[in-house]
């Protein structure tokens, strides 16, 4: 399915048609959802609440509170068996969403951590919207930081309640009464718990103001708590979509265009009908679907499918087109998006100019759960199961999509097999073909629609290619009077909803990170060309910052070596006016043992930048050998993203951040040939494995800054800081992505 | 045709397609969904289970032909080296998505089944055919080590 192409989705239906348009593409006409560019990172999606409320009630809608619970806000159940139910409004896709806000609650709760269960919530914007959004979902890494207060309110209020109720029974001032892990207590020797007084504080009144914990005294918060979800994942009892299995239930597979923009001509199943199991094959905007009674039959059938598809529409140029047509475009002048001094004037009069282009190619996200969704219509309302992470958008989708009203469409989020960005699209394209489905098969079963590896890794929604052209001015003494900085790519937002986060024609996805770059250089000059390209293109972990990272702190080492400078101390000698950076590049360096001498065939390499708000500086230790093999051994990482709510899962999404920038820099490439992808699953696609992770040691710069992301900002560092390790290894530049792009041979 | 075997210590008999990859009949038609799809080409090791005691890659092995033979999923995996590697896995919180994570575990209990104490080598070698595209490596690899120090030999 083609993004460009979303009218397809809606054109099946006339009022979903409209409701559709009205409610994706001019967002800004019924108020649904606005969107503003975020300062410097990723974006900020502001604040327009749906214009009716969905679902109603305030009180937690994660399931029927059991009798004698207290439920005072949509957050939590306490139920008289004293365990305390969060209710999640954030998909979890591994980044730990459920053990974070949970933590919250439990920890202005004083709650006992063993007591505490989660549930994800349902999809409900008036509840349950990301704050920094305005509409339920995350991204960007604000899981955390938009929920911080909201999640401590939630707790801190029923814990004044059931002090409240405390209170009252054993006649004793409310100030008087004690509360640890779970347990009321007075000095008089009085003793009870959350259970015993959960239905009493039910019926208190809801304080309007409460009084959360002064940091000094968080015993979670700040702690590393364990997750939620170890056990359960561990003994393979937690559930994702795939695991949906229900009475009645068909299985579904799409055979896709072999083009991004190809349509279906005409199809014979007679074939694929004979297959034992296989119930249906049906035309939908995405191609042919094939439903059956379970998984083998569904793709039995769909091999037995013969499709022959018009490709008159279809983006046919290949890779190597796309990259010349780029390369073209990088010798002219792009919109600017940031200026300083004057920059052409500056390279002029420089006394050596530095110049380096560097190329980067599509990148599949390959979660380890593949796209998928159960979608169960009945004609007037439908019920969806997914790993959802857009709940909104993809509310919007499925009503758009079946012709109901959004508050029509239940949406039931799971755990997620992974995301890196592929499950938080902008035009809910799974969940809309899964819902086309369910309209043209028109009986009211559940069907889960599945992805294989093969449609994900060739279905598209790719980090884009970009090239970027870097020219740096030199004064005598060697220092950085002058930086042009060009990027060419594909436009993320452009045509969908995000769209109205552009400004004068820049998606800022595509130069977040270089137009924020932080080092004090008097003359600089940022442009963008955005390109239109037949390939839906989607954020992949850390967005702009996995090109803009590397282009930037990779140039910076090329300008040291040119000039004999020490990397860490070219850095720091233009980074005044940005002590974060500084302080976790010296953290980071000290710490790996930057400057000590190094044993035969190891070289270190340091990058540091900032996204989603945080500052991440890591040094990469390769292992070297003349003919240009290397292997990563070692990285060493500080992260300063304010106040670290769980360091335990701070740690993990950094070690996972770097495990995933250095697949991308290591091999990872999607490339197409006459519009046709030429990977298909992970022996084309080839991504990191165990015997390619190095060892990893994060530190965290203490702060108690609010908290800011941490499940990207630790991709971008890892690809420049290995390649700035070969260059000083080898001298060779890294200026196409993989690095088997290039060969690493000593001179 | 009928076809019987032993899951999980019981005797199962499904009627289906006898080409069609043990994963799925273990999936769709027996319901035990912790093993996992990654892949369906041999590539990823979410589908790991155990048949007649060595861990194999469900996805490649047709439903004939684990015909009387012992299949163990995760969900049925017992004994101290099973109990060592799921502690192990727990207390250093290694699952982030978890999707993945079955096959790990099945995966890392083969390997201290053949090997009680692995160096990071020997965990390379076991390992490397189980992606994880959280990159959870590193916390595999210390879990492992975590488990076999734990365990006699
Ligand atoms: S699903 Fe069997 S190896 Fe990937
Ligand atoms: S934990 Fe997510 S793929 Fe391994």
């Amino acid at each position: 399915m083609n993004r460009f192409d979303m009218t397809r989705i809606f054109a099946l239906d006339t009022e979903g048609d409209e409701a559709g348009r009205t409610a994706l593409l001019a967002p800004s006409r019924r108020g649904f959802i606005k969107l503003a560019a975020g300062a410097g990172s990723g974006l900020v999606l502001g604040l327009a609440p749906l214009p009716r409320s969905i679902g109603g009630g305030e009180a937690a809608a994660g399931k029927e509170a059991a009798a004698g619970s207290l439920a005072p806000n949509p957050f939590l159940i306490v139920a008289p068996d004293n365990t305390v139910t969060v209710i999640i409004k954030h998909l979890d896709k591994g980044q730990g969403a459920a053990t974070g806000l949970a933590s919250l609650v439990a920890e202005e709760l004083d709650a006992e951590w063993a007591s505490i269960k989660t549930e994800f919530a349902p999809a409900d914007s008036a509840r349950y919207k990301n704050l920094e959004f305005g509409v339920q979902g995350v991204g960007g890494s604000n899981g955390m930081s938009n929920s911080f207060e909201q999640y401590r309110q939630a707790g801190a209020t029923a814990r004044a309640m059931l002090v409240a109720a405390a209170a009252k029974a054993w006649s004793v001032p409310p100030g008087e009464i004690t509360v640890k892990a779970g347990k009321l207590a007075h000095a008089s020797g009085k003793a009870g718990s959350f259970g015993e007084f959960a239905a009493r504080a039910s019926a208190e009144a809801v304080p309007g103001t409460v009084k959360l914990k002064d940091p000094k005294d968080f015993v979670l918060i700040g702690k590393s708590t364990p997750r939620v979800d170890s056990r359960a994942k561990t003994m393979g009892t937690a559930l994702f979509t795939i695991d949906q299995m229900m009475d009645g239930m068909l299985v579904a597979v799409i055979a896709r265009p072999p083009m991004f923009g190809a349509t279906v001509k005409s199809f014979d199943d007679s074939l694929a009908m004979k297959v034992p199991g296989v119930v249906k094959v049906l035309a939908v905007p995405q191609g042919v679907a094939v439903l059956a009674k379970s998984t083998w039959p569904a793709l039995k059938g769909r091999d037995a499918l013969k499709v022959v598809w018009d490709d008159s529409k279809a983006e046919k140029r290949g890779t190597a087109e796309i990259v010349a047509e780029y390369k073209a475009m990088l010798d002219k002048p792009g919109l600017e998006v940031r200026k300083d001094g004057d920059a052409e004037a500056a390279l002029k009069s420089a006394v050596k100019v530095i110049a380096v282009d560097f190329e980067f190619p599509y990148l599949a996200h390959a979660p380890m759960e593949p796209m998928n969704a159960v979608v169960r219509f009945d004609g007037a309302k439908v019920e969806i199961w997914t790993g959802s992470q857009l709940q909104t958008i993809d509310q919007s989708v499925a009503a758009a999509v079946l012709g109901i009203k959004p508050e029509n469409v239940t949406i039931n989020t799971l755990w997620a097999g992974g995301s890196f960005g592929r499950r938080g699209t902008p035009d809910g394209h799974y969940v809309a073909e899964a819902c086309a489905i369910a309209k043209a098969y028109g009986q009211p079963v559940p069907i889960k629609t599945i992805w294989t590896r093969e449609d994900d890794i060739k279905g598209g929604y790719y980090r884009p290619i970009y090239l970027h052209r870097i020219e740096a001015g030199l004064d005598a003494k060697g220092a950085i009077v002058a930086w042009r900085h060009r990027i060419v790519g594909q436009s993320i937002m452009s045509g969908t909803p995000f769209a109205a986060a552009m400004k004068g024609g820049i998606d800022p996805t595509s130069v977040e990170g270089a137009n924020t770059l932080p080092y004090t250089i008097p003359n600089m000059r940022v442009e963008l060309a955005t390109m239109k390209i037949g390939v839906p293109v989607l954020w992949w972990r850390s967005v702009g910052s996995t090109h803009t990272a590397h282009s930037t702190e990779h140039m910076l080492d090329i300008i040291a070596r040119e000039t004999s400078r020490d990397p860490l101390e070219l850095r720091l000698s233009m980074l005044s006016k940005h002590p974060r950076h500084a302080a976790a590049l010296k953290l980071a360096t000290e710490a790996a043992g930057w400057g000590k001498p190094m044993p035969a065939g190891r070289f270190l390499g340091l990058a540091v930048h900032e996204s989603f708000k945080s500052f991440v500086a890591q040094v990469a230790e390769v292992e070297a050998k003349p003919d240009g093999g290397f292997k990563v051994t070692r990285v060493v990482c500080a992260v300063d993203c304010g106040l670290a709510v769980n360091p335990d899962v701070v740690k993990a999404q950094i070690e996972g951040g770097i495990g995933y920038g250095l697949g991308a820099a290591l091999k990872s490439v999607i490339t197409m040939k006459g519009g046709v992808v030429e990977q298909a699953n992970f022996d084309t696609y080839d991504v990191l494995r165990m015997s390619e992770m190095p060892r990893v040691e994060v530190l965290i710069v203490p702060s108690d800054q609010p908290p800011t992301g941490v499940g990207e900002p630790g991709v971008p560092p890892i690809l420049p800081a290995v390649a700035n390790a070969m260059l000083a290894a080898s001298g060779v530049r890294t200026v196409a992505l993989p690095m088997t792009r290039q060969s690493y041979r000593r001179a | 045709m009928p076809i019987s075997f032993t899951v999980n210590g019981a005797k199962r008999t499904v009627d289906v397609d006898p080409e069609t990859p043990l994963l799925w009949v273990l999936r769709d038609d027996l319901k035990l969904t912790g093993t996992k799809f990654g892949c369906g080409a041999a590539l990823c090791g979410a589908c790991n289970v155990h048949l007649d005691g060595e861990a194999v890659r469900s996805c490649q092995i047709q439903l004939q032909d684990a015909a009387g033979r012992d299949v163990t999923t995760i969900e049925g995996v017992t004994g101290n080296v099973a109990k060592a590697v799921q502690d192990a896995w727990i207390k250093l919180d290694v699952v982030q998505c978890g999707y993945c994570q079955t096959g790990q575990v099945m995966a890392a209990i083969g390997l201290l089944t053949q090997i009680a104490k692995p160096s990071d080598d020997d965990i390379d070698k076991a390992m490397d055919g189980n992606l994880c595209r959280c990159n959870t490596y590193h916390r595999i690899r210390l879990a492992i080590h975590e488990a076999a120090k734990t365990l006699p030999g």
